[in-house]
């Protein structure tokens, strides 16, 4: 087979226009890509980088208002945008497949997955009833579903995350495309589900010899897949090649400060927090969630917390690592009482904390504060910044003024122009939001700052800014921090020690190098084993840098 | 779904239970009722024998029982103002009730889904427009103006249908468009907004990148799960026109069982209204579990509620 022959996609040129008003001209512009049998190029770029676009033009799902002005998307030696809607659609599902960020909200909610998947049968072939149906169960077999013939009959809903995944993939593979898309296919699964289906991948590469284009942003998952890497930075790719040369040697500015905010494998040891006085302890902390017996069903439990016991040092890091589901929001809200515990107790500063009375909890509010995680949910749109910054201030007593010239000093801590103050939410990126809310949270002096997956939803560059202002100002003020993630690399980069939780019980506890490096758990072993990126030492830019490579 | 379907029976039986004792409970509720039916001139003895005669000295619950049994049965005693059996009153106008209320909301969804559905495909073009101008004038309009005007127009100036009366088919066609028309905005916009959502949601896309015709789409994917909340609001709507239809029916000259109602709620007639209430709320409990049911039927997530 010659060179073009094994090119499944070949994308010359391409330019796409933004409408007028957006923040650039084009969504990308004269990007040139190649996708082969066999292959898996990864699309590496930030939110806003034009990578689900292009993966949507050649897929013939664009939004009507991005319009290709130029360049040319050849499908197996087919322009695919000269295609009628009509040809188009022929294509989908059948040639080209593709997959999705979100499988929670993938499916339709209304049909069983069965049905959903012989659908695409019955679009592309005209396979009797009985053959779509043997020709399904063979595809869930293929994603590794336990019992197809169960999985076959089941609604979405009854499936898991990764479950619904598998199914997304199977609707995609029915028809074994030459081209499979997967957009962000992995981000929103946990990380022992993540490493299933990236190796899923791997197996599909081979067994359907299908190009495979791969849309992320997380390096690690570069790492563990890509053949061949395509970054691409405001609508232009800024560098290609194999994915040795690009994650080990790159070349671009924009591709060495992407690397370069990657989590590191190892840290330097951490000051010892040693024998200092201890802010907060938690012992024998439980927590059940009941449903209510009603006539008809009857009551369920959920042991969501169970008997958790910590400790957490004036200065100290402490990262709470889990998948969803582990109990760790739980536990972040029976900490700050957004939920009353059942037993057990919360002392902070030699005070029972779970046991003051609500009309006194006020006061005690103040000593421990919390960044979240959506960094766009929780600012309120409609008042300024200034305001939402010293309303927490004025609530304890402090005059406006006062509180002003104290939210002045903290956004340049978190380093924001002063004229934020009268600027509203809708005017900052999510990363400056997120700045935002941390020097929210700092307004009221706090002595425990919780982080609830506070870097989770940024782009990795900005989650290192993030991450690197939290360290400072936790130096600066003398502050002690819970760290909530369900990244083992991210936990591993900020904490002091570590607690990993499974089922609502913490099932490891150590310093960040001894959970990291010789964990004791078979749950904390297969969390770190499913992390992806593993065999790839991530270079010291600095050095390439000063070897000026 | 079997269970599913036991359960919301089961409730709603319990619901139509304690609308009964309600509704049993609002002779009470107006005062003493022997007072309210002797007259304001009744001597004590008077009252005394009307109190026996109906039975209201009996102990309150064995009143309620002898009532609701009674109501089971269709019988829902004399009516102190027209002094005939109240069934017979009832059902002789229900028909025409229902009649009018079947044929109003038929005609409200098949103007506001079709509709709802174009402007949502196209928000913002000139049907989307249309569209919202027919809610918006629906709306505005009060139901006795627009009655008036057609019947102006259609029965004295084209004298095509009947201004009154309910003796043929053609007597409804009116009745249906004026109470059909009140509840088509409602319909509209809520079958428009649900359709704006459902095609902006990632299972549309999954169903647009298997190569499904757009057709297929619109009507397997995203009709369906955006008939939903319709199919809930339709059944409070039905439930509205059967009790609440008194103006139409007014307007029209169709003696159905809203101009009863008005009827006996300004002569005082509390057995009628008694019955009446408890019917119209049947109506409710009915439809809401039709709903229910038909809901459930297309979105497999509420089978377990």
């Amino acid at each position: 087979m010659s060179d073009t022959q094994n090119t499944v996609l070949s994308i010359r040129n391409l330019t796409i226009d933004l409408p007028e008003g957006g923040d650039r001209p084009h969504a990308v512009e004269n990007l040139n890509l190649d996708v082969k049998r066999n292959e898996i190029v990864c699309i590496v770029g930030e939110s806003g980088s034009g990578k689900s676009i292009t993966s949507f033009t050649t897929m013939g799902l664009l939004p009507r208002v991005l319009k290709p002005s130029q360049g040319e998307v050849l499908f197996e030696g087919t322009d695919v945008l000269k295609l009628s809607d009509r040809q188009h659609s022929k294509l989908r599902g059948n040639r080209m497949a593709m997959i999705f960020q979100e499988p929670m909200s993938a499916l339709n909610p209304c049909y069983t997955v069965g049905d959903q998947i012989e659908e695409v049968f019955a679009t592309h072939s005209s396979m009797s009833k009985s053959e779509r149906r043997a020709r399904t169960i063979k595809l869930l077999d293929e994603v590794h579903l336990p019992e197809p013939e169960r999985i076959y009959h089941s609604f979405p809903h009854q499936l898991s995350g990764g479950q619904r995944q598998r199914i997304v993939i199977a609707i995609a593979l029915a028809m074994d495309p030459a081209l499979l898309i997967a957009d962000e296919p992995t981000t929103a699964l946990d990380v022992t589900t993540q490493s299933q289906i990236l190796s899923l991948f791997k197996q599909l590469k081979e067994t359907h010899s299908a190009g495979i284009m791969f849309v992320t942003h997380d390096f690690d998952v570069v790492a563990e897949i890509a053949d061949r890497v395509v970054v691409m930075q405001k609508g232009l790719v800024v560098e290609q090649g194999t994915a040795d040369e690009v994650l080990n040697r790159p070349k671009h500015p924009y591709t060495r400060q992407l690397i370069d905010a990657v989590p590191r494998r190892t840290r330097e040891a951490p000051p010892s927090i040693e024998g200092n006085e201890v802010v907060m302890k938690v012992v024998a902390l439980e927590k059940t969630f009941h449903t209510a017996r009603t006539l008809f069903a009857p009551a369920r439990t959920v042991k969501a917390v169970q008997d958790v016991n910590l400790e957490i040092r004036k200065g100290e890091t402490l990262g709470i690592v889990g998948e969803s589901g582990s109990g760790k929001s739980t536990l972040v809200r029976c900490l700050i009482r957004l939920t009353d515990i059942d037993d057990g107790a919360v002392w902070i500063g030699g005070k029972e904390f779970s046991r003051i009375p609500r009309g006194q909890l006020h006061d005690w509010r103040k000593k421990i504060q919390i960044i979240f995680q959506d960094p766009y949910g929780s600012l309120n749109p409609r008042r300024t910044i200034g305001d939402q910054l010293v309303e927490g201030p004025v609530n304890f007593g402090v005059p406006r003024k006062v509180a002003m010239q104290k939210a002045r000093e903290l956004l340049r801590i978190v380093r924001m122009e002063q004229d934020a103050l009268h600027r509203y939410p809708n005017q900052f990126s999510g990363g400056q939001r997120q700045r935002i809310c941390i020097a929210r949270a700092l307004m009221v002096e706090p002595e425990i700052l919780i982080a609830d997956e506070s870097v989770s939803a940024l782009d990795v560059s900005v989650q290192k800014e993030v991450l690197n202002l939290l360290a400072e100002i936790k130096e600066e003020m003398g502050l002690t921090m819970l760290f909530i993630t369900h990244d083992l690399r991210v936990a591993a980069q900020v904490s002091d020690n570590i607690v990993v939780m499974n089922k609502g019980q913490i099932v490891e506890r150590g310093n960040s190098d001894q959970v990291f490096s010789n964990p004791q758990n078979e749950y904390t072993k297969k969390l770190l084993a499913a992390m992806p990126g593993q065999g790839w030492e991530v270079p010291d830019i600095a050095a390439l840098e000063r070897a000026g490579a | 779904m079997v269970r599913f379907i036991l359960t919301k029976l089961v409730m709603a039986a319990m619901v139509a239970l304690t609308v009964s004792i309600i509704s049993f409970g609002l002779v009470y509720m107006a005062g003493d009722p022997a007072i309210a039916l002797a007259g304001e001139t009744a001597t004590d003895e008077e009252i005394a024998v009307i109190r026996e005669q109906y039975g209201f000295d009996r102990p309150i619950p064995v009143q309620y029982l002898d009532w609701l049994g009674n109501a089971v049965r269709g019988d829902f005693g004399i009516s102190y103002y027209y002094n005939m059996p109240v069934s017979d009153m009832i059902f002789s106008r229900l028909g025409t009730t229902v009649t009018l209320g079947l044929c109003a909301i038929s005609f409200a969804l098949l103007i506001s889904l079709p509709m709802g559905v174009l402007s949502a495909i196209k928000p913002n073009s000139l049907l989307d427009r249309v569209a919202v101008f027919i809610a918006v004038v629906g709306e505005a309009i009060p139901s006795f103006w627009f009655g008036l005007l057609l019947i102006v127009l259609f029965s004295i100036n084209l004298g095509w249908l009947p201004a009154s009366g309910s003796d043929s088919w053609q007597s409804f066609i009116m009745p249906t468009i004026v109470l059909g028309y009140y509840a088509t905005p409602a319909l509209m916009r809520l079958t428009r907004a649900g359709m704006i959502d459902v095609l902006s949601s990632d299972y549309i896309r999954t169903a647009k990148a298997k190569g499904l015709r757009p057709r297929k789409v619109l009507f397997k994917h995203a009709l369906r799960n955006a008939v939903i909340p319709v199919v809930s609001l339709a059944a409070v709507q039905m439930g509205f026109m059967l009790g609440g239809s008194i103006v139409t029916e007014t307007v029209f000259a169709l003696h159905g069982a809203g101009f009863l109602a008005w009827q006996s709620i300004s002569r005082n007639d509390l057995s009628t209204m008694q019955a009446l209430i408890l019917i119209f709320s049947m109506f409710y409990i009915v439809f809401t579990f039709l709903a229910d049911v038909l809901n459930a039927w297309l979105d497999p997530r509420l089978r377990s509620g």
